[in-house]
């Protein structure tokens, strides 16, 4: 009789996959929904209490703050991404394309994930120094007669934010780009230039479109971090600029949970709604 | 509220078994003194008076073990209010008494058990620190200083014999500056919206006392006129965050500063000038050779005061042991060691005696220098013959404009302090 049940492919199956589903519902699923039922909680000075009140999302959309955050935090994925992109697909091109020994392919790479093996906050802090108004940057300028004033805004500015967000987060480009360029085989490059195709051409009409996969996940990645991130743009900007994520966070500092519940629910929508729309574009699954 | 865990039994064995060794034939005191090595209190609080060397002087002192954790103001509030099985002591300021009070997770002390209690500083008992003074505004520390009875919710406004916190310390907060890149006298708060200082100004983000700044900016310019600044009506806040507003658009600040890190490297890399700071901060910017001055203000001081309330579910050996560190506290070495810092201890005379007549003449009685000042961990703060910034602890103290507060209106100014972040 056991026996059987376990022959049974269904119960099989569902047991195979019971401890990642328990695991996903626990971690994943239960969170998000006690974040859901909080975002209609009521919050006095010192506390939170069960109700269900429209007041969180009522104030969010009709206070002009937010769509002010929302818009710059928009402003910050698309330029980071646009540059990540840009930088991540130029170092994995050159990886793939123009490092032809595969023990060199492997040291360069592992040469990108170096800076990754401090933590991130430390990356960010130590721009400040750089870039500050006696920093090594403007020093140099100077010294160099660049400049005869230092330049304010090489910190505590949308610059600076940026610069930030582009390197802590271009190797997350650079690692789906490479992986789908090693798997484009050699062979249709070779068809390319023998059917008369220039390099341009040939990045155009067989490299990219072959990449895409690699592209939207790197995107993806981007886009879902630099959204969700409060405290890079809480040191680099010297506290000056807000995105959602320090909307938040102020808001879980001042013990107003349901209205950081609020905010994070609808951040979440938003950065889905980014997601489904950049998933149309490609469809991952099938060329993977 | 699921009650901890493994401490709580060890904890209770404890109890037990001290009740048990009591009732047998032992002489008490020797009983105390093996029980006591074996208790951990657990205190937390804003970074100024968690310090390790008052820890490990407990330790050699009192026997017990005094953990020690530090967090920035709003992570204090947070914890005093949400987890009050995390800790035993709460080193709070008076305004986060006022939040966390109702929620009942602290309890009253009895003052018949505080020995020092009638040499407190009047600020903390009556209010006025002499008896001609007046009361600044905002959360002065005597109007949450008091409840009626040991499990009383609401605040009483004389003293009743049961207090919420017991002071620790305290001080009087003003502009710091940079006299060496401003290179003129700096004597009010509205030099801190001074287009001169364009793009080198900065203030504190942290909404509750940024706004006090405010306020006393504001109303140096003679453009709002409060009727309490701890206490703003939604008109003033208004007025107030738009004046801000205005100023931050025109880049006016640098940037706002969280933590008293933030400060002390804005400071002293000379990205900002003139900025509201604390005064362990000067310190901190002196000790690295840098010129830095704690700036007296015509229009007055912004002040606070911190203090060590118990966590409601202290009781037992633990609780003795409570009272016995608050004692301990205000027996003069803390004191003195704080005093040393640039705060004031709340039972100065105490203090005296664990100071040299030249520290004391300098922090404390706004005398010359007669030798050399040193920091606790010994760099040279000022030389002989030079004078403390703000004079004598009756001028700072005497001259508060207003205390650290917590408003009625609290949470319209959050949003309010938010918009201006994000403006």
């Amino acid at each position: 009789m056991g026996a059987d049940l376990l022959r049974n492919r269904h119960v099989l199956g569902w047991l195979q996959a019971a401890p990642l589903t328990l695991v996903l519902l626990g971690f994943l699923v239960a969170p998000i929904v006690m974040i859901v039922i909080v975002s209609f909680w009521g919050a006095t000075e010192f506390s939170i209490y069960p109700a269900f009140l429209w007041d969180n999302y009522d104030f969010l959309f009709s206070s002009p703050v937010t769509y002010k955050v929302f818009w710059a935090t928009f402003k910050y994925a698309f330029i980071t991404w646009a540059l990540t992109l840009a930088i991540g697909f130029t170092v994995a091109y050159f990886l793939a394309f123009h490092v032809r020994s595969l023990t060199i392919q492997i040291a360069l790479f592992l040469l990108c994930t170096i800076p990754f093996w401090t933590s991130n906050i430390i990356r960010m802090i130590s721009w400040i120094p750089f870039l500050g108004r006696n920093g090594i940057a403007n020093q140099t300028l100077i010294s160099w007669g660049v400049i005869d004033e230092p330049l304010e805004w090489l910190l505590y500015s949308d610059f600076s934010v940026i610069l930030a967000f582009v390197h802590l987060y271009t190797l997350f480009m650079v690692v789906p780009i490479f992986n789908t360029m090693m798997r484009i085989d050699k062979s249709l490059l070779e068809a390319a230039r023998d059917n008369g195709a220039s390099g341009l051409q040939t990045l155009v009409h067989v490299i990219v479109p072959l990449t895409t996969p690699g592209i939207m996940i790197g995107t993806i990645f981007v886009v879902t971090l630099v959204m969700g991130d409060f405290i890079t743009v809480r040191f680099m900007s010297g506290s000056q600029r807000a995105n959602v994520g320090r909307l938040i966070s102020n808001d879980i500092a001042l013990l107003q949970y349901p209205s950081a519940a609020a905010t994070a629910v609808v951040l979440l929508c938003t950065v889905l709604i980014v997601i489904a729309i950049l998933l149309r574009f490609v469809n991952i699954r099938k060329e993977l | 509220m699921a009650k901890p865990k493994v401490g709580y039994s060890r904890r209770s064995f404890l109890k037990t078994s001290g009740a048990a060794m009591a009732a047998s034939a032992l002489p008490a005191p020797m009983l105390w003194a093996q029980d006591t090595k074996n208790i951990v209190l657990r205190q937390f609080g804003t970074g100024v008076s968690n310090l390790n060397d008052v820890a490990n002087k407990v330790k050699e002192d009192l026997g017990f073990t005094l953990e020690m954790t530090a967090l920035d103001s709003d992570s204090v509030t947070q914890r005093a209010a949400t987890q009050p099985d995390s800790f035993d002591i709460a080193d709070i300021e008076y305004w986060i008494c006022k939040k966390v009070w109702p929620t009942g997770n602290l309890q009253a002390m009895d003052t018949s058990k505080i020995a020092n209690y009638d040499k407190i500083v009047g600020i903390f008992r009556s209010g006025k620190l002499t008896p001609q003074s007046t009361i600044a505004q905002g959360t002065a520390p005597h109007t949450v200083g008091f409840v009626d009875g040991p499990g009383g919710t609401s605040f009483a406004d004389n003293e009743t014999g049961w207090m919420t916190l017991i002071p620790t310390i305290y001080n009087a907060d003003t502009l710091g500056i940079r006299p060496d890149l401003i290179g003129r006298p700096i004597n009010s708060w509205t030099e801190l919206l001074n287009p001169e200082f364009k793009g080198k100004a900065s203030i504190l983000d942290i909404s509750s006392i940024g706004i006090m700044d405010m306020a006393m900016v504001c109303e140096a310019m003679g453009e709002i006129q409060y009727g309490d600044k701890g206490n703003m009506t939604r008109e003033e806040i208004d007025k107030t965050m738009a004046i801000f507003t205005e100023a931050k658009q025109n880049g006016q600040f640098r940037a706002f500063w969280k933590t008293f890190d933030e400060s002390v490297n804005l400071m002293a890399s000379g990205e900002v000038v003139i900025q509201s700071m604390w005064s362990p901060a000067i310190t901190a910017v002196k000790s690295r050779g840098i010129d830095c001055v704690y700036q007296p203000l015509k229009e007055g001081y912004r002040s606070w005061g911190g203090g060590i309330g118990l966590s409601s579910s202290l009781s037992g050996i633990e609780l003795d042991a409570a009272y016995d560190y608050i004692n301990w506290y205000l027996s003069g070495w803390v004191g003195g060691y704080l005093m040393r810092q640039g705060y004031y201890s709340a039972v100065p005379e105490t203090s005296k005696n664990f100071m040299s007549e030249n520290e004391w003449g300098y922090w404390f009685e706004g005398k010359p220098a007669t030798g050399d000042i040193t920091s606790p961990t010994g760099d040279v703060l000022a030389k002989a013959g030079e004078l403390r910034d703000g004079g004598s602890f009756a001028e700072r103290m005497g001259a508060v404009a207003c205390w650290n507060a917590v408003m009625d209106e609290n949470q319209y100014m959050v949003r309010k302090w938010n918009e201006f972040i994000a403006a």
